[in-house]
């Protein structure tokens, strides 16, 4: 037992709280009162030495958390409930994060980073922004405070020890010293390198919500109503990228591992983030139409404090359990929502408040703005991003109505819509059929002088281009045999406007030779993804359809969704121009590349270890020999299918997964998860999971031997086989048999049969001293277990034993994704479009915000040497 | 009337657009005797329906009706609601992997004929939540 790093990292949670608290006292006193620039030294002084403090403390917090992992102390409720002793070290990282104290940990660390960088870049505003950021890292703490105020909990903290926990156990009683030997382990689906980086991403993102935020509410408080936007602008670009990439490595981690057939489940876990991001870059917009043209003050002071809100909103909903029965993975409850709903209410509550009370002061815009102002476009554009995440938001709430409505006594039946997907696919789509041709016609615009004539000249290209190639696709889609709804083809001609436009004014910028334009390489990708979202999802094709010809007899005879397909072992099925063969469970080695056949390991007691029944060789490199010691992963079995086009002949082999996951379903042992396997051609994935398996963990169920009384030459049906008794012979040291001096062992070798190749089964039959033993030998693929039941030299004749299985088959779905690479790759552009943003337009924001405010007339005069219309 | 009075009324009746679509996508939780007055008055909108599952001495569910061997999407089972009314729900999928454990079930569907047919189904598992059991740690201490 280590009470003490537990007790050290207790302590510095204490002092980060407190630190954070004087620093916040601390920067308010600093400003309050004074001009932004005029603070009080001392006051200053003293905060800064406050966060200081407070940073050296959480990652002393962090180390602490991190060493309780890593050392496998199981003493403490976290490592034990998170971690285990045969955790890869990559995915301790991911046990750090996995409970809900270490990912607030997590998102304390990032705004402690972001501190530091705006103490350094951002002096001018560092006492009133860091006020705020200070106040927020005071209730991030105290979410994993871990105290007792008053017979109140006020945090949970990640240093409570097991017996803490689990205090009802009679083993402490015997022995309050009790260390388990092992853990319960990290939820193997989230074994998975995304969940190393993707959680990081996210709350990174997360944070940097926080800066603008923080910003804002300082230029209320200070009257600095205008100067804030320039040092806020940079931060924010770096937050809507940051959080954009984060929501799609979810997606894409969730069509690597989770089976529900796509990227994308609209699961409320998924939509928290979705909504504050689709805010933060509308807010975004809102700071450029401010820096850049003077306009639309009022709506980014709105916009930057929705993001937070909802940020704080998404917390809420994920941590309080207050989702329920409505999503799957959401965090188990901590019994903290009273304080996750203190928190979010007093945020919401004094920012709309501070915001309402400066609301006349805030400067508008003097001009009406008319069609040809891109500003009116881009206006547009950020209404119709609101109102998209409006929609999330509302649908979302339905579980938040029925608790509130319970909290005050009304009983609501609401549910959820029963089809979800359909739901918001139907109205989400407007919302990109609007992001897309506004980010085309804002985009164009923006860049010249706009008057009737330059505007048709500018859009008349993209327009009937993408008029053109919608018509082709159309017509494509019907000569492919499926229909286009009106909707789609909407979507289509929006989309590829959309991409027309700003790959043309990428074009054109790059002529004009003045520069390759963030914005336009951002709204490319982003309409890149609508085309590829719209052709991976809605022409989403399911493969595995039953085309045997045999109907199944049922009280039903319509056409009924028929999505799964029965293969048996070694059995060629037909399917959608494939051929399909299920050919065995394999196993993952650590070492050895790919997945090694379960019939070559001999499992021993230890579930993590087996023995090589033969050589393991990939591509001629031997990796174990006949009976070494092997390592494997025993909680993951691998269905290897192989796919054989039946046009071309070329041939594939895919591996879906079914995991012993403790922590997901129930029963002992936890339940049995499917993962897909895909295989990725540059038009289209074909996406595969096993949907239901015989269950691995389980002893197969062995018929009653019956006895075979046979002579050497002689031939037999087993199970149907064709099988020949060849020989019999002294058996080898084989795996697993411990062969001593003076015992006898013979093996009989009988070669059976199967459908695609022989197989040579070797019963043994061991005699050592005077005792009688019988190794049984199993031919996984055809169900066979042959028994050496007895031996009669004199007459020659061998008796065997033999049982048969039950066959072993998989049901499967596959599924085609057609050009599913245009969502990921339109993510890389909108990744890559916001560096080059954050490095062009605002990057030198960051360190030189001394710069006076001449951009707005600098600004006019670059756009009055550069009236050229885009041909 | 101001152009941004204009755009501003646009928004509200988006907005307003929006909520009245979601109120009609919007499903119910309702036991089996609404679900079954529904179908009478040919309202084919799909329900949630909170359930158990029958169990016998052994703690097993009893009704369970799936062969692989015969159908693999074919799976049928049934399911007592919250006012114990019982009923039959097919599910044209294959059977739920951890099915068998589940305290909880909820289905969304409706019904059709004498069955309530399921397009979906929620388990709600015991180790979902947090741990409360050590495992052999009675066993194990020295």
């Amino acid at each position: 037992m280590n009470l003490l790093v537990g007790q050290i990292g207790h302590l510095s949670v204490i002092v980060a709280f407190a630190a954070a608290l004087v620093a916040a006292y601390g920067y308010f006193q600093a400003s309050q009162g004074r001009a932004l620039g005029e603070e009080d030294a001392s006051w200053r002084r003293l905060a800064r030495g406050a966060f200081f403090v407070h940073g050296v403390a959480i990652f002393v917090v962090i180390g602490c958390l991190f060493n309780i992992i890593h050392a496998h102390r199981y003493e403490y409720y976290y490592a034990w409930s998170h971690s285990s002793n045969h955790l890869p070290v990559e995915y301790m990282i991911s046990c750090f994060w996995e409970g809900q104290e270490g990912s607030f940990l997590l998102w304390i660390f990032w705004q402690v980073l972001l501190g530091f960088g705006i103490m350094k870049f951002n002096r001018r505003w560092e006492a009133p922004v860091m006020a705020v950021f200070s106040g927020v890292q005071l209730f991030l703490v105290s979410m994993i405070l871990g105290v007792v105020l008053g017979g109140v909990k006020v945090g949970s903290s990640p240093f409570i020890l097991l017996r803490e926990f689990l205090t009802d156990l009679p083993v402490w009683k015997m022995n309050p010293d009790f260390v388990p030997k092992d853990g319960t382990g990290l939820n193997a689906l989230l074994q998975n390198y995304w969940m190393v980086i993707h959680p990081p991403t996210l709350f990174l993102g997360f944070a940097l919500t926080l800066v603008p935020f923080a910003f804002a509410i300082a230029a209320l408080w200070k009257r600095e109503l205008t100067a804030w936007v320039k040092p806020a602008l940079p931060w924010t670009l770096v937050g809507g990228g940051v959080l954009g990439v984060g929501v799609v490595m979810g997606a894409y981690w969730a069509y690597e591992t989770l089976n529900f057939g796509g990227y994308w489940n609209w699961d409320p876990v998924e939509n928290a983030v979705y909504i504050p991001w689709l805010v933060l870059v509308a807010s975004l917009h809102a700071l450029v139409l401010w820096q850049k043209r003077r306009t639309g003050l009022r709506t980014a002071f709105a916009l930057v404090v929705a993001t937070f809100v909802l940020i704080l909103y998404a917390t809420f909903l994920t941590r309080s359990g207050v989702l329920g029965n409505a999503s799957v993975h959401s965090f188990t409850d901590l019994g903290l929502s009273g304080q996750l709903f203190i928190y979010l209410a007093a945020f919401a509550v004094l920012a709309v408040a501070l915001l309402i009370s400066r609301w006349k002061e805030i400067p508008v815009s003097p001009k009406e703005l008319t069609a040809y102002n891109p500003e009116l476009w881009v206006f547009v554009g950020a209404t119709v991003l609101c109102l998209g995440a409006f929609q999330v938001l509302f649908t979302t709430s339905i579980p938040v109505y029925n608790s509130f409505m319970g909290l005050i006594g009304i009983k609501t039946n609401v549910a959820l819509p029963a089809d979800q997907i359909a739901h918001y696919s139907k109205l989400q789509l407007w919302m990109g059929v609007g992001v897309a041709l506004l980010s085309g016609v804002a985009q164009i615009m923006w860049w010249q002088r706009n008057n009737r004539e330059t505007v048709i000249n500018s859009l008349t290209a993209p327009t009937l281009l993408a008029l053109l190639g919608t018509a082709l696709v159309v017509l494509l889609v019907r000569y492919n045999g499926l229909t286009i709804s009106a909707p789609y083809v909407v979507l289509t001609l929006a989309g590829l406007f959309g991409v027309l436009a700003n790959f043309g004014m990428i074009f054109t910028l790059l002529r004009r030779g003045i520069r390759l334009s963030g914005g336009a390489v951002a709204h490319l990708g982003i309409a890149l993804m609508l085309l590829g979202i719209l052709a991976s999802a809605g022409y989403s094709n399911i493969i595995s359809r039953n085309v045997s010809g045999l109907l199944y007899s049922r009280e039903f005879s319509e056409d009924l969704n028929r999505d799964n397909v029965l293969l048996w072992r070694n059995e060629t099925t037909p399917m959608h121009g494939y051929q399909l063969t299920y050919t065995g469970q394999f196993f993952e080695v650590p070492g050895v590349p790919g997945y090694v056949d379960k019939q070559f390991l001999y499992r021993t007691d230890d579930e993590y270890k087996a023995l090589a029944r033969a050589p393991i060789t990939v591509d001629g490199k031997t990796y174990y020999k006949t009976g070494d010691t092997v390592n494997i992963l025993p909680e993951n079995t691998y269905y290897r299918i192989n796919y054989k086009d039946a046009k071309s002949g070329e041939q594939f082999a895919l591996y879906p997964r079914a995991q012993v996951n403790d922590e997901m379903g129930g029963g002992e042992g936890g339940g049995l998860l499917a993962s897909p396997a895909i295989k990725k051609f540059w038009g289209h994935d074909i996406y595969t999971h096993v949907s239901s398996v015989l269950d691995p963990r389980k002893e197969k169920p062995w018929s009653e031997a019956t006895e075979h009384v046979l002579a050497v030459g002689d031939t037999i049906f087993l199970n149907d086989y064709f099988a020949v008794f060849r020989a019999i012979e002294p058996a080898h040291e084989t795996a697993g048999l411990n062969l001593q001096k003076g015992d006898l062992a013979l093996q009989a070798d009988m070669i059976v049969t199967g459908e695609k190749r022989q197989y040579h089964a070797h019963p043994v039959f061991v005699v050592r001293n005077c005792m009688v033993g019988r190794v049984p030998d199993e031919v996984e693929d055809l169900g066979v277990r042959l028994t050496l039941n007895a031996i009669d030299p004199t007459a020659g004749k061998f008796t065997f034993g033999v049982s048969t299985t039950q066959k072993d088959y998989v049901i499967l779905k596959a599924m085609e994704k057609p050009f599913i690479n245009l969502l990921w790759s339109g993510t890389l552009l909108m990744a890559l479009g916001f560096g080059l943003s954050v490095r062009q337009r605002g990057g030198k924001g960051v360190v030189a915000e001394e710069t006076p405010e001449t951009e707005a007339t600098e600004e006019a005069g670059r756009r009055a040497v550069r009236p050229q219309p885009v041909s | 009337m101001k152009k941004s009075s204009l755009f501003i009324i646009a928004i509200i009746a988006v907005a307003a657009a929006i909520i009245l679509s979601t109120t009609a996508d919007a499903s119910m939780y309702v036991g089996f005797g609404e679900a079954r007055a529904r179908a009478a008055e040919g309202n084919t909108t799909k329900v949630h329906v909170v359930g158990r599952l029958p169990r016998d001495a052994q703690k097993r569910p009893v009704g369970l009706e799936y062969d692989p061997l015969k159908d693999p999407n074919y799976f049928a089972f049934t399911l007592v609601d919250s006012t114990q009314i019982a009923q039959r729900v097919v599910y044209n999928n294959p059977k739920p992997q951890d099915f068998d454990a589940s305290e909880q079930v909820v289905i969304t569907g409706a019904m059709k004929g004498d069955v309530f047919m399921a397009d979906q189904i929620l388990l709600k598992c015991p180790s979902k939540y947090v741990k409360k059991d050590l495992e052999g740690a009675t066993a194990s201490v020295q």
